[in-house]
């Protein structure tokens, strides 16, 4: 059971051969038996869950379960669910019941899924190893002394170690895509404004995108149909026909372009994960794919923009974190400036210190222009880079990161360090297309490669497609890490 | 030295939607502190603003009927700062590209005429309420306001005196309650000055260093604020000193300015547009449908009873100073078209006066205007005169029916049949032969006299006019 995708999930429930109470219990278990070793969820609830469950067993009994009906999902602390508490990973937030649900926390609840619980993520979203929470680091399963990779941590390292069968992740620079790929899942980040941000938490608003992490093509598929839709309450959501994601899963790949950037395969790139993807790529040619060499120049420019450009959006989003309304608030003060400072000194942590730093600094006058007005620009730039190689290929590949997943503590001394890291996920967020990672290999000390495939915009059907393809000839994806003791 | 003060106004008009401008929250008034304040107006986690399509239209109907720009293309921007009554840590308005620019208001300064220009409206979000007194050392925070929809509407530097800085506001005041955007309660908070005021040698071109003043929320407070201020630094000026730039609070008990214990001078708040926003579109369908809604605009009305009804800028000036009492001559001229003078009169002289000495204002007729109607074709047809229109006004406005069922109900209809004034002449004349004398050898005030005695004889009755004919004959031969 714990290794079953989602649809075979499904059918064990609809064919009763399963409950959802005694399918959502094993997973409330292996979650609680694991969480001391992995960190894998900030909160757990069983008493709620199996609530949840029992109803989703009443509903499948009177015939009106759908596919997830009673099937349990992991949440990212980001989003907003009443009646659990929503931290983010941060302090300010530990005590934090939201009074209302997030649209994706709304779709799921419709279609009968029961919440396992609340994932362990990088603070406020801020960060690529999920070292920077509140609640401690999310360790990899394939690798206790690995980082999972984050913002996403909690959530990918749930799926990865079969403590949950799926999960919600947010993708602003890297989130979900990264930490699939370091724990060897598959996670994708819909093109911006198909995934309502109501009720997720705003890191960085023109660039935050909720999405599914999963363990299969297949999956991120029938998660992504209850994800996507037009939701009126966010202002940067899109009304568009709606689709069936897993439409295209089974076309075949035969003269699909992959088109191969330059600035992908070069210096900085780790020779395990260049050979892993190398082979994946030589997989998806046999299998029907022309791949193409193309450029996307301005790709170092992505990083220094988006860390412009995110920050200043977060200090901006993190300025109603006052200690005010909700949340924490010093326990000692003097008068509102003092408690300002100190709500805002004690309740955050370092990186997002530093990032609400930085974007107040190129945000105020007399550096607005030349960073924030700056970086706007070079966006518009980056984003027509991927335009012009669109026109050559029709979906984009290589690495998702440059090297496997690096020790606990080994990059948290030089934050910029980490920041390089991201090299290859970033640009699509500035871009706002879709991006995905699937498992394709592993690397050095046995820790897992990803292979991303960047998509033109609403391309995710087609995207899912290749995936599904390679994950039908491949088992990179069904591999499944040691139990942590 | 001559000194000449220069003046601008900055002016918040809290928009008559019903809901707020990023969030459906009711706006009503008078609501228990913090029950007019959903997730989006608390800034919870997770909740994003969606820009209420009435608030924007409100902005479009003042652009148009200011004769300003309204711009196809308009940004919202995030105006950041901290302060307990701003939850999110910023205001969501707009910077670069407001949706209104340009535009002006015609503001009359006893018989001159003059065109303040406007430099530019823009829509932005109100902050809640911060409350310091009955909390003990502490403050209380209402975030029942939070996220009303305002329109700030910036003047240039055109007026010239407390006078025009009155006119202004009082002709912008009428023009955003005229076109139904705001209800200009002021009392409520619903409309709010700020003036910002610099003197400079007259003939002199570069401004003087200005002073922003805050907190007048009447037109008395304006124009005695605006006097002070000009004094204060006129004052400074001629002792060689520099007025320094700050923002000051106007205390009306004591009638100064002062300076203002400000959170920050000079504050960096940071503008960048609001992500979580789409840029405002206003195609030029949407410009045409508010256009046609407009109703005809004080200004040319002004300027049609002058043509039409040959009336003074004065008289023209005070029956369009607001909607209602248009409408209400409106509706008199069109019952009495030969009449327009008439109804003028009657409008600003007994209407206005009865509405006054009750304490109410021409939004609260108690009648109809086709009773008042009514009563001025009788006053026109010269049944009634004088005293008895009065009379009969008095019963109409206390709902005793229409003119013609009071004036059959108490037979008062006015005598001008010279059958039956002759003799009441004639009575006269015979009664009082001293004033007859006198009148004979020239002094006019006998007459009046004459007349008077006349009328009180037929209980007012007379047709004063015909009566005076009658006498005269009667007195010459």
């Amino acid at each position: 059971m714990i290794n079953a995708t989602l649809l075979e999930l499904s059918s064990a429930l609809q064919g009763k051969r399963v409950s959802s109470v005694e399918l959502t219990r094993m997973f409330v278990q292996r979650a609680q038996r694991t969480n001391d070793r992995l960190n894998a969820f900030i909160t757990l609830d069983p008493d709620k869950s199996l609530a949840q469950a029992a109803a989703a067993d009443a509903r499948i009994a009177s015939g009106e379960g759908t596919t997830l009906t009673g099937i349990p999902i992991a949440h990212k602390d980001i989003f907003c669910t009443r009646s659990w508490r929503t931290t983010c990973g941060s302090r300010m937030l530990a005590n934090f019941v939201a009074p209302y649900d997030a649209f994706v926390i709304e779709r799921f609840n419709a279609a009968g899924a029961v919440i396992l619980g609340k994932t362990n993520m990088d603070e406020f979203a801020m960060g690529s190893s999920n070292e920077s929470s509140f609640f401690g680091p999310v360790r990899n399963p394939w690798d206790l002394r690995a980082v999972s990779g984050g913002s996403s941590g909690g959530s990918a390292c749930a799926v990865a170690a079969r403590v949950s069968p799926a999960a919600t992740g947010t993708d602003t620079g890297g989130s979900i895509r990264q930490p699939a790929a370091l724990c060897g899942i598959s996670g994708l980040k819909p093109t911006y404004g198909v995934v309502s941000r109501y009720g997720m938490v705003a890191y960085a608003s023109s660039l935050d995108q909720g999405g599914p992490i999963a363990r299969s093509a297949g999956d991120l598929a029938l998660l992504l149909n209850v994800m996507a839709g037009f939701d009126a309450r966010d202002s940067t959501s899109l009304e568009r026909p709606s689709e069936d994601y897993g439409r295209d899963l089974e076309r075949p790949l035969k003269g699909l372009r992959l088109g191969l950037p330059r600035e992908y395969f070069s210096e900085g790139l780790d020779n395990d994960v260049a050979a892993a993807v190398q082979e994946a790529l030589a997989q998806l040619r046999k299998q029907g794919c022309e791949l193409v060499e193309i450029s996307l120049p301005k790709t170092k420019l992505a990083i220094p923009v988006y860390y412009v450009l995110a920050p200043a959006e977060a200090s901006s989003n993190l300025a109603r974190y006052d200690g005010v309304r909700y949340g924490y608030r010093a326990a000692e003060y003097s008068d509102l400036r003092d408690m300002y400072g100190k709500t805002r000194a004690q309740g955050f942590g370092a990186e997002v210190k530093r990032r609400i730093l930085v974007g107040t600094y190129v945000l105020s006058h007399g550096y607005y222009d030349a960073y924030y007005l700056q970086a706007q620009r070079l966006r518009r730039l980056i984003a027509e880079d991927f335009s012009r190689a669109f026109q050559q290929c029709d979906i984009i590949a290589g690495p998702t990161t440059p090297s496997v997943a690096f020790d606990l503590g080994e990059k948290s001394a030089d934050p910029v360090q980490m920041y390089l890291a991201d090299i290859y996920t970033i640009a699509v967020n500035l871009a706002g297309l879709p991006g995905l990672s699937i498992p394709c290999g592993f690397g050095a000390k046995g820790r897992p490669v990803g292979l991303q495939l960047i998509g033109n915009y609403f391309r995710e059907a087609q995207m899912l497609n290749v995936a599904h393809q390679y994950q039908r000839v491949t088992d990179w994806h069904q591999r499944m890490p040691a139990e942590p003791e | 030295m001559d000194w000449e003060v220069v003046i601008g106004l900055e002016t918040h008009a809290q928009l008559s939607t019903v809901s707020k401008i990023f969030s459906g929250a009711p706006t009503a008034f008078g609501a228990a502190p913090n029950t007019q304040a959903c997730g989006i107006d608390i800034a919870l986690p997770g909740v994003l603003p969606v820009a209420n399509r009435g608030a924007v239209e409100r902005a479009i109907r003042f652009g148009l009927a200011v004769g300003a720009t309204v711009h196809s293309h308009s940004v919202f921007a995030r105006k950041n700062y901290f302060y307990p009554d701003l939850p999110k840590g910023y205001q969501i308005s707009q910077y670069e590209a407001p949706i209104v620019t340009g535009g002006s208001i015609q503001i009359s300064v006893g018989d001159t005429s003059k065109a303040i220009r406007l430099t530019r409206a823009h829509l932005e979000e109100d902050a809640g309420k911060s409350l310091h007194e009955d909390f003990h050392g502490m403050s209380g925070i209402d975030l029942n306001r939070a996220g009303t929809p305002l329109l700030e509407i910036v003047s240039e530097p055109d007026m010239r005196s407390a006078e025009e800085a009155v006119a202004y506001a009082k002709a912008l005041h009428a023009l955003v309650r005229w076109i139904d955007i705001c209800d200009g309660n002021m009392q409520e908070g619903s409309f709010r000055c700020d003036a910002n005021v610099s003197v400079r040698p007259r003939g002199r071109e570069r401004l003087g260093t200005r002073c922003e003043i805050k907190n007048l929320n009447s037109f008395r407070f304006l124009e005695r604020a605006i006097e002070y201020e000009a004094r204060r630094q006129i004052e400074i000026l001629e002792d060689g000193g520099h007025i320094a730039q700050e923002t000051r609070l106007y205390d009306p008990d004591r009638d100064e300015t002062r300076p203002m214990r400000t959170k920050e001078d000079a504050q960096d708040y940071r503008y960048f547009p609001d992500p979580d926003l789409l840029p405002l579109e206003v195609d030029e369908a949407w410009r045409q449908a508010v256009a046609a809604s407009l109703p005809e605009l004080p200004q040319s009305k002004r300027e049609r009873y002058m043509r039409d009804y040959g009336l003074s800028l004065y008289d023209a000036s005070v029956l369009t100073a607001g909607r209602e009492v248009a409408a209400l001559f409106d509706t008199l001229v069109e019952a009495l078209p030969q009449q327009p003078k008439l109804c003028a009169n009657w409008v600003m002289g007994e209407i206005a006066g009865r509405l006054n000495r009750e304490g109410s204002d021409f939004t609260q007729l108690p009648v109809p205007a086709s009773a008042l109607a009514g009563l001025l074709l009788r006053v026109a047809d010269g049944t009634l005169s004088g005293k008895l229109a009065k009379e009969v006004f008095d019963a109409i406005w206390t709902g005793a029916g229409s003119a013609d069922e009071i004036i059959e109900a108490r037979g008062l209809r006015q005598i001008s049949d010279a059958g039956a004034l002759d003799p009441l002449v004639d009575a006269v004349i015979q009664a009082h032969p001293a004033q007859v004398a006198e009148y004979r050898a020239g002094k006019e005030k006998a007459f009046n006299f004459l007349v008077g005695q006349a009328m009180k004889v037929s209980k007012g009755k007379a047709n004063p006019a015909q009566l005076s004919e009658i006498l005269k004959r009667k007195l010459a031969s």
